[in-house]
């Protein structure tokens, strides 16, 4: 799918960094949920929605999580940033509808979207710049829990 | 990559047919694509087996549940059935991978993912599993994440999967269907081989074999936890982990189900261990001779020793939280 995408389609926003499922580099979104594209086949997709960083927002109309990654410089080199925003994009919506992560305590109650709980759920997202501190606080201000 | 065929199934049957003939099945395709990649796996076909309805999870008539082989680790982990009364099942899932592969990874495919032994992907090293009479490059290698029980010779490979470790404490069942068209159910035990002189051959199932669903037995009585040990805090494999459901009676351990990740070829359970422990009150003394138990046979390749005493001390600190009076 990662192959399709950027080489076929022309949309090079989603990245391949390692093509093992190692990275996140090449995250997008499939009806809504977060997956890796270099781990799956364009052809097993027949039907279904696939959304890039092209699809959440353009330069000049940069989406609120966009806009929080530059604000909040969120990144440094950028290779793993459309990543990050497609990833951060589906992780806001798992932790409104409840989904518990490996540093929820409570299985059964939802979870708050604290650093500690971002940290966890954005762990298939690498970043060679290392610039996670600021990537966990833009998705923080895009969700508007600043502290 | 090798070129390969690609078949959508309809029907299980078809799926089964298939396969059979050569094909492979593709679920999340998270474990075969990237080892297709590295041509470590060179199926001639793919049998895309997504569009099978095998997607559900509903309740058996004996209290339990039914889990499709399609339903993906994310679903599982976030049902709420399973986060209330098969809670170590969740913290197995959510400790296992990351958001993304969660989301793709299906409970069959979890099951049969394969070893990630350094010298497997390795196509230009010896590796018994990978290329049979070829030789164990691991033995006398990098073999710091590898097994200490259940190994042969030929091969001291680990069985990866977090979710595998809490299903058989659990006391999970395999649902299959075989070629013939007849329904089999399998323990987790009787599921997996152990290498002994054809590592290559990790499972009982038939060519064409297609797992259909997961069946956990009712919930039991107890308190469940699953501690996994590794490198770094999140998206790393176990190097020691451990599933656990113990209950109490009058200050006693009257059950104690335990099984173990990354030591063995496969989702390790000792019956003698939780033998060792029924009846008896917790005791800093009675969980280190569990953990004797366990050992017993254990054998480090050197990079690995150290998984001895970390699953001694996994397995003594797990009791300790399972066992300690609530407050
Ligand atoms: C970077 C990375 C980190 C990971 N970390 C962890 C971790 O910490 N813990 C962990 O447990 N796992 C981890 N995994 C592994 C992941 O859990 C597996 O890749 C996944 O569960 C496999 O499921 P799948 O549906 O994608 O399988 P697939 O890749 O589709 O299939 C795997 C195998 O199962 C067979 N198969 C699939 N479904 C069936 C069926 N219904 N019947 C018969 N055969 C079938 C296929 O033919 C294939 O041989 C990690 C993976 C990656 C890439
Ligand atoms: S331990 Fe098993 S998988 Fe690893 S090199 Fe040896 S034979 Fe291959
Ligand atoms: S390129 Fe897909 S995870 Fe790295
Ligand atoms: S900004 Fe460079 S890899 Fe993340």
């Amino acid at each position: 799918m990662l192959d399709a995408l950027r080489h076929h389609l022309g949309l090079t926003g989603s990245k391949k960094g390692c093509d093992h499922g190692q990275c996140g580099a090449c995250t997008v979104m499939v009806n809504g949920r977060r997956i890796n594209a270099c781990l799956t086949l364009a052809c097993m997709h027949d039907g279904d929605e696939v959304t890039t960083i092209e699809g959440l927002g353009q330069p000049d109309a940069l989406n609120p999580l966009q806009e929080a990654f530059v604000r909040e410089d969120g990144f440094q080199c950028g290779y793993c940033t459309p990543g990050q925003i497609c990833s951060a994009t589906a992780m806001l919506q798992e932790i409104s509808e409840g989904w518990p992560s490996h540093v929820t305590q409570d299985l059964e109650a939802g979870a708050e979207l604290t650093p500690e709980e971002i940290s966890e759920r954005m762990s298939g997202n690498l970043c060679r710049c290392s610039a996670y501190p600021n990537i966990v606080e833009a998705i923080r201000v895009a969700a508007g829990k600043q502290a | 990559m090798k070129p390969f065929d690609y078949i959508r199934a309809d029907s299980p049957d078809q799926a089964s047919d298939h396969a059979a003939q050569g094909g492979v099945f593709i679920a999340g395709g998270t474990n075969l694509l990237d080892l297709m990649k590295l041509e470590v796996m060179t199926p001639d076909a793919l049998i895309d087996i997504n569009r099978l309805d095998l997607n559900q999870i509903d309740e058996t008539d004996d209290g339990g549940l039914r889990i499709g082989a399609l339903v993906s680790n994310s679903d599982l982990a976030n049902d709420t059935r399973v986060r209330r009364h098969w809670p170590v099942l969740s913290r197995a899932l959510l400790a296992g991978a990351s958001g993304q592969l969660r989301n793709k990874a299906t409970t069959g495919g979890n099951l049969l993912q394969r070893t990630r032994c350094l010298y497997f992907y390795d196509r230009a090293m010896a590796c018994n599993k990978r290329e049979p009479g070829s030789g164990c490059a691991a033995r006398d290698g990098f073999n710091r994440s590898l097994a200490v029980l259940g190994t042969s010779e030929h091969c001291i490979a680990t069985h990866p999967s977090d979710m595998a470790v809490a299903m058989r404490a659990l006391g999970a069942e395999v649902e299959t269907l075989t070629r013939e068209g007849e329904t089999r159910r399998l323990t987790l035990d009787q599921l997996y081989r152990l290498p002994g002189d054809r590592p290559d051959i990790e499972t009982v199932l038939a060519p064409g074999e297609l797992i259909t669903a997961v069946v956990l037995p009712a919930p039991v009585e107890g308190r469940q936890t699953y501690r996994k040990v590794r490198d770094r805090a999140s998206y790393a494999f176990a190097l020691v982990s451990v599933a656990g459901i113990v209950e109490m009676q009058d200050g006693r351990i009257a059950r104690a189900d335990l099984a173990f990740g990354g030591l063995a070829p496969k989702p390790w359970r000792d019956a003698d261990v939780e033998a060792a422990l029924q009846g008896e009150a917790p005791s800093d003394a009675l969980f280190k001779k569990a953990a004797d138990v366990l050992l017993r046979d254990a054998q480090g390749f050197g990079e690995n020793d150290f998984k001895l005493p970390l699953a001694r001390r996994t397995l003594v600190s797990v009791l300790e939280e399972l066992t300690e009076a609530r407050r």
